[in-house]
């Protein structure tokens, strides 16, 4: 029986060998429902390709192909124009790829693929950190948070520098369709998905996904912990549709981030001065997204 | 019909490309390759080509793309030179390991460390351990031919390997020379359409690219070791079917052998350098050595047997290269030497023409003296 409307049909096979409660495991299985058969994928290195495809097994019932890291974007534009040549303007082509794979390695890739226009979906499944490598520091980490690379030390307490706004940035460049999503709402993850489909030219999605070692969370609390992310307004859900910003949640009392922080061992560390600093940055940018809301923010190009 | 024009190099593998009919062409600019994809933007822009141009960031994602557009099932083409091949470098073995058969000119330039723009083979013969067939090419004419045969090669079903045609920047690029445009329908007959057994399909879902463990990586290595084996073959089959339809050949396809009936010594060169070497070699005849030259066509796979046929009554042997491997030799050397372990020749290694320095007549007259004498080769600056 279909539930909220969500396909039934699986096209990502169960079997496959992500964590128990993997965030991004849940976005894929729904990034595909919601994109149907008619669909190539187009994957970058990481947690998803890796667990996903250890020859010669495939969790993928979609043609699916992976090349390396950073270059999901460029490997897409030849996919794309290679069906077109083809005759075939239908099928949807979708590149997928970590916060590492698109904020990070294959920004220039994402930029300049998104710039030529094709008509193709990119996704950053967003878990905060290069999980697959063991958790290290990316541009999309949430600041103060404890990987790795930034650990809590004594000195300097997790991540210093705030997300980097990947979806703004692909909204600059012009493309019609921009939005953010969270696990938490698959309803909403999946409309945005056949919305990017069936956009002009260039489309991006950012889907807030958490990872279970990564974030030092109980594998059964993934949901948990997406929901008081929208709560808290630590990862607010929005789209930015032919350059108009539209808030898609807005809680009824929004929480202290404190909540939100306390779910999670990467934020353990956490003083009450810093947790002021942190309560500050996601009430500035929640103030921004606020009074931008319903404005246009973009052009659009394509 | 086909026509003799006087072009360039550029021009002419341009031509060659165009009669190849590939559908994807991702292009970044980088000299002295830029001539090729400017060539092919004004046929697209013409009508004249009935292919899409990706105009990619950087080489990494032309290559990228390129791997994209195989993987989707369609015929390919791109060009680049030192940097950005060493850019590519990432990727280039991936397209190999995933058995595409894609064509690649590299009009070769030398690597900066420092900047540097002109000839040498540094850029190609770092990526000679990465699955790509290299044939390298000593004139205009052949560059228009080998990219012709390079696809055909490339898409036989027992090779199914990438290939680099690496021409000489500038000195090859930028020359102009009467070339014969073979015939389209000529070249249709050559070379068929592309029909790949596997690619992209919502209809028959594949998975392209998956990760494979030491259970599984080994087999994929040996398989594209095998598979440069059949390109052995193939190189040499595919260059009798052209020369029979269009009636120019190479050597065969993996070495060509100059002089070499009679010779006692001889030098061993790649490329443009062989230009130069035949008229020192023509002096030298005149003058009754018994000289000759051994051109490598074919630099992968590495013909080894050929090497040592065609040695077997060589006693002293000299092998120019433009690229070392810094802390060893140049790598022909090496490569010639480990080939002709079991024989009694005597190799000598020299370095010549890094980063586009002249290689002049008197230089090749100079290793040709000391292949004579049976001496230690030297850097030829
Ligand atoms: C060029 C290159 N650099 C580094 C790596 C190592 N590497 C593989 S996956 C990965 C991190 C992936 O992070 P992300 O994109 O966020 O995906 P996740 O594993 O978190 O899903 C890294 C650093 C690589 N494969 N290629
Ligand atoms: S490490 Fe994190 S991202 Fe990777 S499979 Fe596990 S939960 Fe998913
Ligand atoms: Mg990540």
């Amino acid at each position: 029986m279909a539930i909220l409307g969500l396909e039934e049909k699986e096209f990502f096979a169960s079997g496959h060998r992500s964590c128990a409660g993997c965030g991004e495991a849940l976005a894929i299985r729904h990034i595909l429902k919601a994109a149907g058969e008619d669909t190539i994928i187009v994957m970058a290195t990481g947690c998803m390709e890796v667990v996903s495809t250890p020859y010669p097994e495939t969790a993928w019932e979609l043609p699916w192909v992976h090349c390396a890291f950073e270059n999901a974007a460029a490997v897409a534009s030849g996919v794309k124009t290679a069906l077109q040549t083809k005759g075939n303007t239908t099928t949807n082509v979708i590149a997928i790829g970590g916060d590492g794979a698109m904020f990070d390695i294959g920004f220039g890739s994402i930029s300049g693929a998104v710039e030529r226009g094709h008509k193709i979906l990119y996704i950053s499944t967003d878990n905060e950190a290069y999980q697959n490598t063991g958790i290290q520091r990316s541009g999309a980490t949430f600041p103060f948070a404890a990987t790795t690379t930034s650990p809590s030390g004594k000195v300097i307490p997790g991540k210093s520098q705030p997300k980097k706004p990947l979806p703004f940035i692909i909204a600059a460049h012009g493309a019609k369709y921009v939005a953010t999503a969270n696990v938490a709402n698959l309803f909403d993850l999946k409309n945005k998905v056949q919305k990017a489909l069936v956009t002009e030219g260039p489309s991006y999605i950012s889907v807030f996904v958490p990872c279970i070692p990564g974030w030092k969370i109980d594998s059964s609390s993934t949901i948990d912990v997406s929901k008081m992310a929208l709560e808290t307004c630590a990862y607010p859900i929005y789209e930015i549709e032919n350059g108009v910003l539209k808030l898609n949640h807005t809680p009824t009392e929004k929480k202290p981030i404190e909540n939100y922080l306390k779910m999670q061992g990467r934020f353990k560390h956490i003083t009450p001065e810093i947790n002021a600093k942190i309560q500050q940055y996601v009430d500035e940018r929640w103030k921004y997204l606020t009074e931008s809301n319903g404005k246009k923010m973009f052009d659009t190009l394509f | 019909m086909s026509e003799k024009k006087v072009i360039s190099g550029s021009d002419a593998v341009a031509q060659a490309v165009k009669l190849c009919k590939p559908k994807v062409l991702p292009m970044y600019p980088i000299t002295p390759s830029t001539l090729i994809p400017e060539k092919l933007s004004e046929f697209i822009a013409n009508g004249e080509m009935d292919a899409q141009l990706i105009h990619v960031e950087s080489e990494h994602s032309a290559i990228s793309a390129l791997y994209g557009a195989y993987a989707a099932g369609v015929r390919t083409f791109t060009a680049t030179a030192s940097q950005g091949l060493a850019l590519m470098h990432e990727i280039i073995p991936i397209v190999a390991g995933s058995r595409m058969p894609a064509v690649m000119v590299v009009a070769n330039r030398a690597l900066s460390g420092p900047l540097n723009i002109w000839n040498d083979h540094s850029d190609a013969m770092s990526e000679r351990d990465q699955g790509w067939i290299q044939l390298y090419c000593e004139d205009v004419q052949e560059a228009f031919d080998t990219t012709i045969m390079a696809y055909k090669i490339a898409e036989k079903n027992n090779v199914l390997l990438p290939v680099m045609v690496c021409i000489d920047g500038f000195s090859l690029t930028h020359v102009y020379e009467p070339v014969i445009i073979e015939d389209q329908n000529k070249v249709d007959l050559f070379l068929p359409e592309y029909k790949p057994r596997h690619y992209l399909d919502p209809k028959n879902p594949k998975t392209f690219g998956a990760f494979a463990q030491p259970n599984t990586y080994f087999e994929f290595k040996e398989a594209e070791q095998e598979a440069m084996k059949e390109a052995l073959k193939e190189i040499q089959n595919v260059h009798k079917e052209f020369a029979t339809t269009f009636g120019r050949e190479y050597g065969g396809g993996l070495i060509e052998l100059i002089n070499m009936q009679d010779a006692e010594y001889a030098l061993v060169t790649v490329g443009g350098t062989t230009g130069t070497a035949r008229m020192v070699l023509e002096e030298l005849r005149k003058e009754g050595k018994k000289a000759g030259i051994i051109r490598i066509k074919s630099v992968r796979p590495f013909p080894k047997e050929e090497i040592i046929k065609a040695t077997k009554k060589i006693k002293n042997l000299g092998v120019i290269d433009r690229h070392i491997s810094i802390g060893s030799e140049g790598p022909l050397f090496t490569e010639i030497k480990a080939t002709l372990k079991e024989e009694n020749t005597k190799v000598a290694g020299f370095i010549a023409g890094l980063g586009g320095r002249d290689i002049s007549r008197e230089m090749i007259k100079k290793a040709f003296e000391i292949i004579e004498k049976g001496e230690e080769g030297v850097w030829l600056k």
